[in-house]
């Protein structure tokens, strides 16, 4: 990376230290006066009506303070404000064994969990709709009447381009199959956690583990019915999220309630099989898929059916229904596309969104379904892929823009360094029986260009709202303060802003200083998912240490007696997808989506000196120190400056075209090397070469950290995780039955960051955190095709499957 | 709350009623037990009941925070310490069964505020991530390396295996354990 003194370089994320000496204090390692500690009582029942519900001897229990139950909440919640359908606690019904029914605050654990067995709880079994299919059929009795219809269907979502008769009629090769995907939990080491400390005056400062502050901060006020003012949402360290801490949940209510109710602090920490209960992972899925290959031409016509089971409640379903098909418009040119996705209700823990949320299991069937195709039509799949993927500055079918694409030289850098055309050869099988090499890529999103939230405020237009604000501050020593809503969830955020900010300015990354996460001090920000953070909330902060540099570049001008420099307006891109859309915001040079901050100084080893001063050469040469410079420009006062981040207006004008609209996409590239058992079964994943192009990457160390982990959640999806109900119930609820993948599963990595220059993104960047995760699972798959010949359609490839795959093909003859 | 009933078994609720009458207060405090202990090189007496966890007495007593509580059931390793030396899992162990002996937490490893070499090499790798499995692993490394100064991969792997890590794939800690070793090794050869 030329010429940058911080972003490119390997940097240990901040925290670190703490981290590894055991100070990091984590929600639940808070210490508050005195706190109350909380129990909840959860159903026992899949579906049933709440008859009778008595919580008055457990008031009486020596120790207790209150108890609560559904009566004690008017509204509910939900992170979209399209299904608000979720109860802080179960009020009348009950619709997943799991769900709160009552809570309790008492002196101490002991009593708070012997007081829950006081209460009486009369339950009328309702028959409860456990399956998918079933969930569709007509009822007398949905799981939410609310919606009045005559199934559980949630939402359907549905969009066609081009023409799909005439797309498959030009393919040569049509494949076609049906996948089942089974739910998943994030299974993050640190269970849920929440304290809320009341002061004096009433009001509440809610620690929670949470990737949305400023989301439950909303959602707090309204389920509570107290005013946003005398709530204040604070995210400590957080231990891992994934996406299983972004939505609001009822256990931050119900902790908030009863310190409202009784004026005490109060704790709570939820139990492994609790957080099972809670869940919030990926949707079971079953996915119908037809793809049409042209040799040439490419894909010209895929067509996907889903069927989706979101559990109890509506989470972040309706996007999760959308992901599942426009996810599939990249990474290569699909003229021809039509989905329709169908999310249910049924009696189980809600599902919502996981770390490559809706994109994941779509993608391993079109992987898989590509793989085919090429095989079918005699093609090496490597040389297919490259040959059909997105190029910059084009424009999907459904109208992504992408505007830049490195994937071409990463599959071909990964073909190189995992030495394909040796082990694939022309056709596949070439490595001895048992052994396999398989090819997958895969695209994601950096941020939802539309926020979720606040996108009908003031009946503004829905991508004029500010994704991000950050702001800073200035010390008499020069050293930054940055105000930021991003959540650190673990990924390292925090780090990445502070590094942006130590690049633009030109100081020691020891002397930014992180305040992140608390909705009293920073300025509003949509919090850690869907990718958003290094793009949006980096470019917030770059923003707004530019405008601070332009304060300290005028005060080095005051003192080296030269004229205040002179800020060019910068060319506007020319890319031609953004004609008739808005144009960026070139107001203030400073506002742009990635101004240009030439601005003839350099800022470098906490000096800031004069190239070209303002085109006028007589300044050049000079130079003085950050601080004199700093000093001045402190003499007018405290000296702070705030960046936001505004996605650039696009997207077409049909029903869900906000959906997967994103300012700019990652792609990757997985080849996958396996040895499959016949005997057993058994896939061991021996290799994976992975090409991510994350554009810029501004903290190596972290974008390989983000890439491994996705490739350990990844693996644990396609060999061994599954959520088992039996009834409704979970089977499994404990790291014990609930198998992630050991040291012993990870494979090599050979991990590719291919050159690409984002020009929308802070410094160049995307997003890392997630796209990663879904291309891999196919790329297992499709090695594991490679290994023994057998196309497996059910994740996880569990052994019993392999097995039986493999007797059904020696029965066939192969 | 008891796993049998969350799957549907409602016996227990009868069992709730009884242990209520077998805990009352007066009871409690017959059934302390005294025990002497050496905790991050602090000799201490506690007075713990039979039930109460090692975790609980460390975290919820002594507010030794950086042990961890992930599962509570001896699955996820994150609340590992080490007792006279050896990793143990402190949700799972009773309290009253250390007296005795040492206990080291995370706490207690740098000494003298300068960090153990396993703790500089896991910054320096990379290796954290969220950090919930940070003191674990580094307690389980440090271990490892009291143990075997040149342990093989298949060895840091077992060592790493006994905690769950979600972030990083163990690939960095990995690393960094070997890291250590050879800084260690280093330092020892005169």
């Amino acid at each position: 990376m030329s010429g940058y003194n911080v972003i490119g370089k390997p940097t240990p994320c901040l925290g670190s230290l703490d981290k590894v000496t055991g100070r990091a204090q984590y929600t639940d390692d808070i210490v508050l006066h005195n706190p109350l500690i909380v129990r909840i009582l959860r159903s026992t029942r899949a579906s049933a009506k709440i008859k009778e519900i008595d919580t008055t001897l457990a008031e009486r229990f020596p120790g207790v303070k209150a108890a609560i139950t559904g009566k004690d909440f008017k509204n509910t919640f939900g992170v979209l404000p399209i299904s608000k359908d979720e109860p802080a606690i179960a009020k009348d019904v009950v619709r997943y064994i799991g769900e709160p029914v009552a809570a309790v605050a008492a002196e101490n654990a002991k009593a708070a969990e012997e007081a829950m067995r006081l209460i009486y709880v009369k339950y009328t079994d309702i028959k409860p709709c456990l399956d998918s299919r079933q969930a569709l059929e007509k009822t007398g009795s949905t799981i939410h009447p609310e919606l009045k219809r005559d199934t559980n269907l949630h939402k359907s979502a549905h969009q066609q381009f081009g023409d799909m008769s005439e797309g498959f009629k030009n393919a040569s090769a049509v494949v076609e199959g049906s996948f089942e995907f089974k739910p998943l939990n994030h299974a993050f080491t640190e269970p849920h956690a929440t304290q809320v400390e009341i002061d004096g005056s009433g009001d509440l400062t809610v620690y929670s583990s949470t990737q949305v502050p400023h989301y439950l901060h909303i959602a707090l006020s309204e389920v509570l019915e107290f005013p946003l003012h005398r709530i204040r949402v604070v995210k400590p360290f957080l231990g891992g999220g994934f996406g299983g801490k972004s939505d609001p949940f009822g256990h931050e209510m119900i902790c908030a309630k009863l310190a409202l109710m009784t004026g005490r602090n109060t704790k709570l920490a939820l139990s492994r099989e609790e957080v099972f209960f809670t869940n919030h992972g990926r949707h079971p899925t079953e996915i119908k898929m037809k793809l049409g290959l042209h040799p040439e031409c490419g894909i010209t016509a895929l067509e996907t059916e889903a069927l989706i089971d979101g559990g109890a409640y509506g989470s972040f379903g309706v996007v999760t229904s959308y992901y599942n098909g426009v996810l599939l418009q990249g990474p290569y040119r699909v003229p021809n596309f039509s989905f329709k996705c169908d999310r249910v209700y049924t009696n189980k823990p809600m599902c919502g969104a996981m770390r490559g949320h809706g994109g994941v299991n779509p993608r391993f069937a079109s992987e898989v379904l590509l793989d085919m195709a090429c095989v079918k039509a005699g093609i090496d799949p490597c040389e297919a892929r490259l040959k059909f993927l997105l190029q910059e500055n084009t424009i999907t079918a459904n109208e992504f823009r992408i505007t830049s694409c490195g994937l071409s030289e990463g599959l071909k850098t990964a073909m190189e360094r995992s030495g394909w055309r040796e082990k694939y050869g022309e056709k596949h099988g070439k490595l001895p029986y048992g052994k396999g090499i398989g090819v997958a890529c895969g695209f994601f999103i950096s941020g939802s260009a539309l926020p979720i939230l606040w996108n009908n405020q003031g009946g503004k237009d829905k991508s004029e709202a500010t994704q991000s604000t950050v702001r800073l501050t200035i010390d008499f020593d020069g050293g930054v303060t940055v105000y930021t809503g991003a959540s650190d969830i673990g990924q390292g955020s925090d780090t990445v802003i502070a590094m942006m900010v130590a690049e633009v300015l030109g100081i020691p990354l020891s002397m930014i200083k992180i305040i992140a996460a608390d909705t009293r001090l920073c300025p509003v920000d949509f919090g850690s998912y869907s990718s958003r953070v290094t793009f949006m909330a980096g470019n917030a902060a770059r923003n707004a240490a530019i405008r601070m540099r332009k304060a300290l570049t005028e005060a080095a001008c005051k003192l080296m007696g030269l004229p205040p420099p002179v800020y060019k307006r910068p060319e506007e891109p020319v890319n031609f997808f953004r004609q008739g859309g808005r144009k960026p915001d070139f107001s203030s040079v400073y506002l742009g989506p990635n101004p240009d901050y030439s601005d003839g100084f350099i800022f470098k080893d906490m000096k800031i000196g004069c190239v070209s001063a303002s085109g006028s050469a007589s300044g050049s040469g000079k130079s003085i120190s950050y601080m004199e410079a700093v000093s001045k420009a402190l003499e007018g006062g405290a000296l702070q400056a705030s960046g936001i981040y505004v996605s650039p207006k696009m997207g077409g004008k049909f029903k869900g075209a906000g959906a997967g609209l994103s300012p700019s996409y990652s792609f990757t590239a997985f080849i996958t090397e396996v040895s499959v058992d016949p005997d057993t079964g058994f896939v061991k994943v021996d290799k994976v070469t992975c090409a991510h192009d994350c554009g810029t990457p501004i903290n190596p160390l972290a974008v390989e950290g983000q890439i491994e982990g996705s490739i350990h959640m990844g693996l644990g999806q396609a060999l061994m995780e599954s959520m088992n109900y039996v009834d409704g119930a979970i089977q499994n609820p404990s790291f014990l039955e609930y198998k992630i993948p050991s040291p012993f599963e990870q494979p090599k990595i050979d991990i590719i960051c291919p050159r690409s220059d984002e020009s929308e993104g802070p410094f160049g960047a995307k997003e890392v955190g997630e796209g990663a995760l879904a291309p891999l699972v196919p790329s297992v798959a499709n090695a594991i095709y490679d290994a023994v010949g057998i196309r497996l359609m059910s994740v996880p490839m569990t052994p019993d499957k392999v097995l039986e795959a493999i007797s059904k093909v020696r029965e066939g003859g192969r | 709350m008891c796993r049998t009933r969350a799957r549907g078994c409602d016996s227990c609720e009868a069992h709730g009623v009884e242990s209520i009458n077998m805990r009352n207060k007066s009871s409690d405090q017959s059934r302390l037990q005294l025990i002497n202990i050496e905790v991050n090189g602090v000799k201490m007496a506690r007075a713990v009941l039979p039930e109460t966890t090692l975790l609980e007495m460390l975290r919820d007593e002594l507010k030794l925070t950086g042990v961890k509580r992930g599962c509570d059931t001896g699955d996820c390793g994150c609340c590992s310490v080490l007792l006279d030396g050896k990793p143990v899992l402190s949700c799972i162990l009773p309290a009253c069964e250390v007296n005795g002996r040492k206990v080291t937490t995370i706490e207690g490893v740098a000494k003298d505020g300068s960090l153990h070499p396993v703790q500089e090499s896991m910054i320096a790798s990379g290796a954290i991530q969220c950090g919930f499995c940070t003191p674990a692993m580094v307690l389980n490394a440090v271990n490892l390396l009291e143990e075997n100064k040149d342990p093989s991969q298949e060895e840091i792997k077992e060592c790493v295996s006994g905690t769950v890590c979600r972030c990083t794939g163990y690939t960095k800690i990995e690393n960094a354990v070997a890291e250590a070793a050879k800084k260690m090794r280093a330092s020892d050869s005169p």
